[in-house]
């Protein structure tokens, strides 16, 4: 196994014309991040799914007003919109108009587009912060396991082997389940969300973890460590200005990976109702609500769609992101 | 391959352990350390009309004051030998394995998990063969015909499988291929193998390819580019040298080496099965272990959801088992280290 960010001998095969691209001119030197920026820009998929990602985020950051210019309060009802004798939604598609841009819901009439736009916080908030639990869990572990050697590593080996194995999504429905209301100095609403991120964060860090390990295991043999080694340095030193730099890209591109895992993980919480308390919106909240509506097809198809298209560009991304920084891997 | 053998029975034993302890710990441990008193947890035992003195009789009685060590050392003797209630009014005899009773309805929660096994078990199985089976075809097709309108569509469905949430794939399918066309069950409906085969697979079929799409995307993608690799490799130049035909070229030699990481991934997948079976089973309404643990945890009845997670790990725990069993076989180097 080599280093990912080791292009010799790989760049040329993969894209000769990124490297010859300076010939004729005055010959350039180019760190490897722009090299893996040359190949991203070129890659249109995962630069689309980066633009998507980040919409989202800026949807997700500006969801108050954008919910308020386009859309009613998530928790608002509107009877008016609900044919009182069937509980469904009146006119066209759900209720599809000006108004309501994706329909609303049955029996109560809340504004879709609104609670779809309210639920994006939630999803990424848990998502990202849940991952950099998993990062920093996985690379500490990982790094560790990685540099020593020996019985560390069989150790944090085993544990890894073990979570990995490990039913995660039943430990949490149980976890999540025997949590009272309020704990910690939190409740409600903030308690389970932060459960959530810990739950999350806590069961998906050795996919990450081995990576590191992986790397750090031949990073540990080259010589620039050994440099760094005979000239005396202590082993924080290496750790953290030799092995740790070296590090940064693939965790990265695994980070961007494991993003769309936890917020699909949120997302089956949510619909199994061990996830954030009602009546905060969430996209699995909102399909579980929709299990009992099937004929409805806005009701499943939009907040569906919201994961879907969520989880998509995170993948598209992250895979275009792998690419650039390790074409090997294509 | 004996060392092997009782290297793996060891691992598996110890994780037996692990999973006993963070289950124990989630339900006796973890609340206690989030604020609830012996006589808070006591008090979910006999219901909230009983009296202080009752609740603290109760927790006395059930052992929430004693040590942790203590407490799990009889959770587990519960487990492999049965245990006795006494609840002062007399005493009830649970017999093991023993998961307790109900809080709802009072029943004990074994032989509930006895019934429902084989409805999850049957879709676990399914599923796990549909989407092998597929999943390696489609990807061996694909790195066959690398670049061919088959290889970039089943691509492309592949990363869409594995964006799907299972929970919204199974709904837009039981209102398409249902509800909809009419060609399968409406879900919610289970018969057992033994009573009527044909109408057992009629009702999981849905549910099984449901399940299956999500796992079968990642298995393709890795099958693919395990191919992608192994074709490169001297030695299959030197079997098509050899003038072997090219269906054995593929399946002999590119195929076999391309199985180690598969197995390897199927091995680990078994935990997330269990949690799609979860999910699968709830957007049906298959009255399978998932759904009774899922209505139980609604209801804050903590036996159930206990005695499903203890059965779960460990059915993950002796599939993973067999996994390596079946690495042995495949590649030789596991058996011979």
């Amino acid at each position: 196994m080599t280093a990912p960010l080791d292009v010799s001998g790989s760049a040329t095969e993969a894209h000769p014309e990124s490297v010859l691209a300076g010939a004729g001119k005055a010959i350039q030197g180019r760190s490897l991040t722009r090299i893996a920026w040359m190949r991203l820009k070129r890659d249109k998929i995962a630069l689309a799914g980066g633009i998507v990602v980040a919409l989202l985020i800026l949807v997700a950051i500006f969801s108050s007003p954008i919910i308020s210019v386009f859309g009613s309060p998530p928790l608002e009802f509107h009877q008016d919109q609900i044919d009182p004798n069937t509980l469904l939604p009146k006119g066209f598609f759900g209720g599809v108009s000006g108004e309501h841009l994706l329909g609303v819901e049955p029996v109560n009439g809340r504004d879709i587009f609104s609670r779809i736009v309210a639920g994006s916080g939630i999803s990424l908030l848990i998502g990202f912060l849940a991952t950099i639990l998993s990062v920093l869990i996985g690379t500490t572990l990982g790094v560790v396991a990685g540099y020593f050697g020996g019985w560390v590593d069989q150790v944090i080996g085993r544990l890894m082997d073990v979570f990995l194995a490990f039913p995660l999504l039943v430990f949490a429905i149980a976890l999540a389940g025997v949590i009272p209301d309020k704990a910690f100095g939190l409740e409600g609403n903030g308690l389970r969300v932060a459960m959530l991120i810990f739950i999350i964060g806590f069961f998906s860090w050795p996919s990450i973890g081995r990576i590191v390990r992986g790397q750090t295991l031949s990073l540990r043999e080259r010589e620039f460590v050994d440099a760094a080694r005979s000239l005396g340095a202590r082993h924080g030193y290496i750790l953290f200005r030799e092995v740790l730099p070296n590090l940064l890209a693939p965790i990265l591109v695994y980070a961007t990976l494991l993003i769309p895992t936890n917020i699909l993980f949120e997302a089956a919480l949510s619909f199994l109702g061990v996830g954030v308390n009602p009546p905060t919106p969430t996209w699995g909240g909102m399909l579980s609500e929709a299990v009992r509506f099937y004929t409805l097809p806005h009701f499943v198809l939009f907040p569906g769609l919201a994961i879907f298209v969520t989880v998509l560009a995170f993948n598209l991304f992250g895979d275009g992101l792998r690419d650039a920084f390790d074409p090997r891997t294509h | 391959m004996l060392t092997y053998i009782i290297r793996r029975l060891i691992g598996a034993f110890a994780m037996l352990i692990v999973i006993s302890m963070v289950t124990f710990g989630i339900f006796f441990v973890v609340p206690q350390w989030a604020g609830a008193t012996p006589e808070a947890m006591a008090s979910r035992y006999v219901g909230r009309a009983a009296t202080p003195e009752t609740v603290a009789l109760i927790a006395e009685r059930l052992g929430f004051n004693d040590p942790v060590a203590v407490q799990y050392g009889r959770f587990m003797k519960g487990v492999f030998a049965g245990a006795e209630y006494d609840y002062g009014a007399g005493v009830e005899q649970c017999p093991a394995p023993c998961f307790g009773y109900s809080f709802i309805s009072g029943q004990p929660v074994w032989p509930e998990l006895v019934n429902r096994m084989p409805v999850t078990f049957s879709l676990a199985i399914g599923a796990a063969v549909i989407w092998v089976l597929a999943g390696v075809s489609v990807g061996v097709l694909s790195a066959l015909r690398r670049g061919s309108f088959f290889d970039r569509l089943s691509m492309g469905t592949a990363l869409a499988g594995v964006s799907l949430p299972i929970f919204f794939t199974g709904m837009i399918s039981l209102v398409v291929f249902s509800y909809g066309l009419g060609w399968t069950a409406p879900g919610g409906a289970y018969v057992p193998f033994t009573q009527n085969p044909a109408l057992w697979a009629y009702d999981l079929l849905l549910p099984w390819i449901t399940l299956a799409f999500l796992f079968a995307a990642g298995y393709a993608r890795l099958t693919r580019a395990g191919m992608l690799e192994t074709m490169g490799e001297d030695y299959i130049r030197t079997a098509r040298a050899k003038g072997l035909r090219e269906r054995e070229v593929v399946v002999k030699h590119g195929l076999r080496a391309a199985l180690t990481p598969i197995l390897t991934l199927f091995g680990i997948d078994f935990g997330l099965l269990i949690g799609g079976a979860v999910l699968t089973e709830t957007t049906y309404t298959l009255p399978g272990l998932g759904q009774y643990a899922i209505l139980a945890i609604r209801n804050q009845d903590l036996p159930p959801v206990m005695g499903f997670v203890l059965v779960a790990a460990t059915f993950v725990v002796i599939a993973s088992l067999i996994v390596d069993m079946l690495y042995a076989v495949v590649d030789p180097r596991v058996r011979l280290s």
